[in-house]
């Protein structure tokens, strides 16, 4: 049973750099930050591409943002997505706002498998897929890992996390939940969000890369939609976290414990 | 009047701990906007957990129904949305849990509202309520204004004082909603419990974490958590490895602690693991690399093996205890 599948990608802030507030608290640093596809999204995207070459289908990539997220949908087809979708919208977003957008291309391209990630690692929220999911009014589900670890056969021999039901009406998500592994299972279309176990992402090759670009990516206007888009939620200021104090060094254990113990009281 | 429902959570018949700091988080919230905090209790044979509850002293619904065994944001939503229009919410709070983190934003969506994840405090002059919370692994805090009639906001359990048992018990209600079981698409299949019988990670006084200096051998910090009923915890590199279960992984992407010790053993201290935490009261490290930037933040730091550094600790914490000092 083939399956197409509209999987997403963020632009977002390299994560290993450090973010810093302007001076006014009206945004972040942006000067001399590097860029790639939101971490979850690439895992997205990578399981996606397995389960094509499973199952066969298609690989629909959607990113809503400036002309710039255009790379971040390219690395999702450098990586074997088939075609591109860029929703352009300029200034903030909420996920109430990225899920009603993603409602629409939904309803436009009616997939039956939508794969975001988790959580954006730059605002954090943990949101759009289960909003999706809600206003689609779809299966769901949030969090999706694997049983086996990162360093398995099956993980080496890039087997599917998610695994489609012989009759191809149902898939199985096997999802990272407070105290354990849980398994569920969704009659599609359903909506499902990535964990970081699910996958290890494939890295994009230079043929991969020159495909791409040759590559369709569809540009809509958010008018084009038919939809009218009221942030809902407002950043308006942004503040430094106070730092730690710390960096104390002991030598031996035996100082250690002198300290923990005798003189903070702790342990 | 802005009324406010907490939404429990609760694991193996037990009102979870994170439950009362959202409800400690809901009477900070009525404080700055009036109005009356109620609780609710979703699930099947959960009275104990309402009574559980309303010992806090707020009245609480319970939606108790076998189609409600198992929690799915797919069939728990809807009975939350109809729960907050009962009781005249605007705002619907809940602990940021996995379940939370899940549950609320649909809940918001369902009911045109709102939504907020991992909330810290609430901040705002005078009338106006604003939501601080985390971005970017921590590095950020925004306050965030939420534009709605309805507010949805999960809480890190982390930042907010449990809610005290009140002298006068709360009253306990069956609300009556129905589950059309038929419509619900998503269906419960196992769970698999990772923990053996050690103290709750998010809960638990002492954590140990151990990364990937571990070399996948987590065997001195468990003696050393036996000996001093800590929790285990673990970096993101370990349990990529499969050293250590998913939900052990503490970050900005896994749990958030705050115990009143943690020791990172064989972890270098990167952003996205200081995120989950920063917010202890004493962080002891152990690192082979005195660069590492978990040293940073450390309260104590001993450059060395954890391999060598964790039984000499174990041996001087078995000495203590028994001679009772
Ligand atoms: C999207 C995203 C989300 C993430 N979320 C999280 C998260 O939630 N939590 C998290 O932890 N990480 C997270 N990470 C990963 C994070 O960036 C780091 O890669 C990770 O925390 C590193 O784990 P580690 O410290 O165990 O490994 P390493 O960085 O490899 O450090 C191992 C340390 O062990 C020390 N060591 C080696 N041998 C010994 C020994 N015998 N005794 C003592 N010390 C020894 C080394 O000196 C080194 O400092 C995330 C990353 C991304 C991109
Ligand atoms: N602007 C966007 N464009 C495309 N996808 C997005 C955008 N914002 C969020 N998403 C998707 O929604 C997921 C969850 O994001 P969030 O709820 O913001 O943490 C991300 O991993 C993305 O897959």
């Amino acid at each position: 049973m083939p399956l197409k599948i509209l999987v997403t990608s963020k632009r977002v802030e390299d994560p290993e750099a450090l973010i810093l507030v302007k001076a006014d608290g009206s945004g972040i640093e942006t000067q001399g930050l590097s860029y790639r596809i939101n971490p979850f999204d690439e895992i997205a995207v990578e399981e996606a591409l397995r389960l094509k070459e499973e199952h066969g289908g298609e690989v629909v990539v959607a990113s809503i943002g400036a002309a710039d997220c255009v790379s971040e949908i390219r690395v999702a087809l450098a990586m074997g997505a088939d075609r591109g979708i860029r929703v352009d919208h300029e200034g903030p977003l909420d996920p109430g706002m990225v899920a009603a957008i993603l409602q629409k291309l939904v309803e436009g391209e009616q997939p039956d498998l939508v794969i975001l990630g988790k959580q954006s690692v730059d605002d954090d929220q943990n949101q759009v897929g289960q909003i999706l999911a809600q206003r689609m009014g779809w299966a769901r589900a949030t969090f999706a890992s694997k049983e086996e670890s990162l360093e398995s056969t099956a993980e080496k021999t890039r087997q599917c996390g998610l695994r489609l039901a012989a009759d191809g009406t149902s898939i199985r998500v096997v999802r990272e939940v407070d105290g354990g592994l849980e398994t569920l299972e969704l009659s599609l279309p359903a909506v499902i969000t990535t964990d970081l176990r699910l996958n290890i992402p494939r890295i994009t090759s230079v043929p991969g890369i020159m495909k791409a670009r040759k590559k369709p990516v569809r540009e809509i206007q958010v008018e084009e939609l038919g939809i009218e888009l009221q942030p809902a939620v407002i950043v308006r200021k942004l503040h430094s976290p106070s730092k730690r104090g710390g960096g104390l060094r002991v030598k031996t254990v035996q100082e250690l414990w002198d300290k923990v113990h005798g003189e903070a009281g702790v342990l | 009047m802005p009324n406010i429902l907490v939404v429990a959570e609760h694991f193996n018949g037990q009102l979870r701990k994170a439950s009362r700091s959202a409800l400690g988080a809901a009477g900070a919230l009525a404080a700055r906007t009036g109005g009356q905090v109620s609780g609710l209790v979703v699930g099947y044979r959960v009275g104990g957990v309402a009574e559980d509850l309303a010992a806090h002293g707020i009245p609480v619904a319970v939606v108790d129904l076998p189609a409600l065994t198992h929690y799915l944001s797919e069939s728990y939503a809807p009975v939350v949305a109809a729960a907050a229009r009962a009781a005249g919410a605007t705002w619907v709070v809940g602990a940021a849990t996995a379940q939370g983190k899940d549950l609320l934003p649909c809940v918001a969506a369902l009911m045109g509202g709102v939504c907020a994840t991992d909330a810290i405090a609430f901040t705002g002059e005078g009338q106006e309520v604003l939501v601080r919370r985390p971005m970017w692994a921590g590095n950020v805090l925004a306050d965030v204004e939420l534009r709605g009639e309805i507010k949805v906001v999960s809480i890190r359990a982390t930042e907010f004082a449990a809610a005290e048992k009140a002298g006068l018990p709360g009253s306990v209600k069956a609300l009556p909603v129905a589950v059309d079981e038929s419509a619900i698409r998503t269906r419960f299949i196992a769970f698999a419990g990772s923990g053996g019988d050690r103290p709750d990670l998010t809960e638990a006084r002492v954590v140990i974490s151990g990364g990937r200096g571990t070399n996948g051998d987590f065997s001195e910090i468990e003696a050393l958590a036996d000996l001093l009923n800590a929790a285990i915890g673990s970096s993101r590199a370990a349990v990529d490895a499969g050293w250590a279960a998913g939900d052990l992984q503490v970050g900005q992407t896994g749990k958030v602690v705050a115990p009143e010790v943690y020791i990172a053993a064989g972890i270098s201290g990167a952003q996205q693991h200081l995120a989950g935490m920063k917010g202890a009261k004493v962080i002891i490290a152990i690192n082979t690399d005195p660069e590492a930037p978990i040293f940073q933040v450390a309260d104590y730091g001993v450059v060395g093996d954890l391999f060598e550094v964790l039984p000499a600790l174990r041996s001087l914490v078995a000495a203590s205890q028994k001679q009772g000092t």
